[in-house]
């Protein structure tokens, strides 16, 4: 899903921001930089200090290229320093909770079931843990329910109060579209604890869509 | 120990097995159950249109021009350094 994200020829333009090219550098930043700015504002919540943490990230990148060992792509690489920067700022921006990878491995170990057991019948019912009664079926599409500006506003609103962990994990792979390799890597985290993080994150999204779509018969 | 997943533990494994990361035997009782659990396979979908969905929420696709402006000055300086 990265698309018009990915440049073709990643050593000729190293070679070319390297020599100081300006026309590769603006090349460079209209590739990533919005992709980079949203990260940022995955992070902070404030968008003076995204529009900083941006600005840190591309004068640490100029400062770092000549130390770029191509081991992973400039894309990676760059969403990497914009990152960890929107991570210190994140701390700095008096939040308590650390974006460090440690913080998002606890995060993850904290169990939370997907749906509240009385979803599942209990113990002493026929079939134990199988569903209580099945989810109800979402109004097909032509109905334009689940295409709604509304629908979205929702799914966005939902994230927004995630806890920090789902919250960066969902917008990068399901907003962002990333794959999980891409965001382990840049998260610093490992591939269970992002898929921990993510299913939380999805199934609370899913909830709050259920709500909104079904409305109980009184 | 029963070896068919319950519809409890099915909603749990719903993200491992989009990502392809259940193990086979695993994987072979996800789609096991999912053959005749009508409620498992309901959850499934929606969780897909739940990923479809979140993927369209509008982003931003161009950084602010003042921004831009600032990080490519930020360019002219460090090279005069």
């Amino acid at each position: 899903m990265h698309g018009p994200e990915t440049l073709s020829s990643e050593t000729a333009l190293l070679a070319a921001l390297r020599s100081g090219d300006e026309d590769a550098f603006s090349a460079l930043v209209d590739a990533y930089g919005a992709a980079m700015h949203r990260v940022a504002l995955t992070f902070v919540r404030s968008r003076a200090v995204a529009d900083e943490v941006v600005q840190e990230a591309w004068l640490g990148a100029l400062r770092g290229l000549d130390r770029f060992e191509g081991r992973s792509s400039l894309r990676t690489w760059l969403l990497r320093i914009v990152a960890n920067i929107a991570r210190t700022h994140a701390v700095r921006e008096a939040r308590t909770v650390p974006f460090s990878s440690v913080e998002l491995a606890r995060e993850a170990a904290e169990r939370e079931p997907a749906l509240p057991p009385d979803r599942f019948q209990g113990p002493d019912e026929p079939h134990p843990a199988r569903w209580a009664s099945f989810p109800a079926p979402w109004p097909a599409e032509p109905d334009g329910a689940l295409l709604s500006a509304e629908t979205r506003k929702l799914i966005a609103d939902t994230i927004a109060g995630l806890p920090d962990g789902q919250r960066i994990v969902i917008s990068l792979r399901d907003v962002e579209g990333w794959d999980s390799a891409e965001v382990c890597s840049v998260l610093e985290l490992s591939e269970t604890n992002q898929r921990v993080l993510l299913h939380r994150a999805r199934s609370k999204v899913r909830a709050a869509l259920e709500r909104y779509l079904i409305t109980e018969p009184a | 120990m029963n070896d068919e997943f319950s519809c409890q533990e099915m909603i749990e494994v719903v993200t491992n097995y989009l990502d392809d990361a259940l193990p086979p035997d695993e994987q072979q009782r996800f789609e096991r159950h999912l053959s005749y659990c009508v409620g498992c396979s309901t959850y499934l979908d929606q969780m897909r249109e739940t990923i479809r969905q979140t993927g369209m929420v509008p982003r931003e696709e161009s950084l602010p021009p003042a921004l831009r402006e600032a990080i490519v000055a930020q360019f002219r300086n460090v090279k005069r350094d």
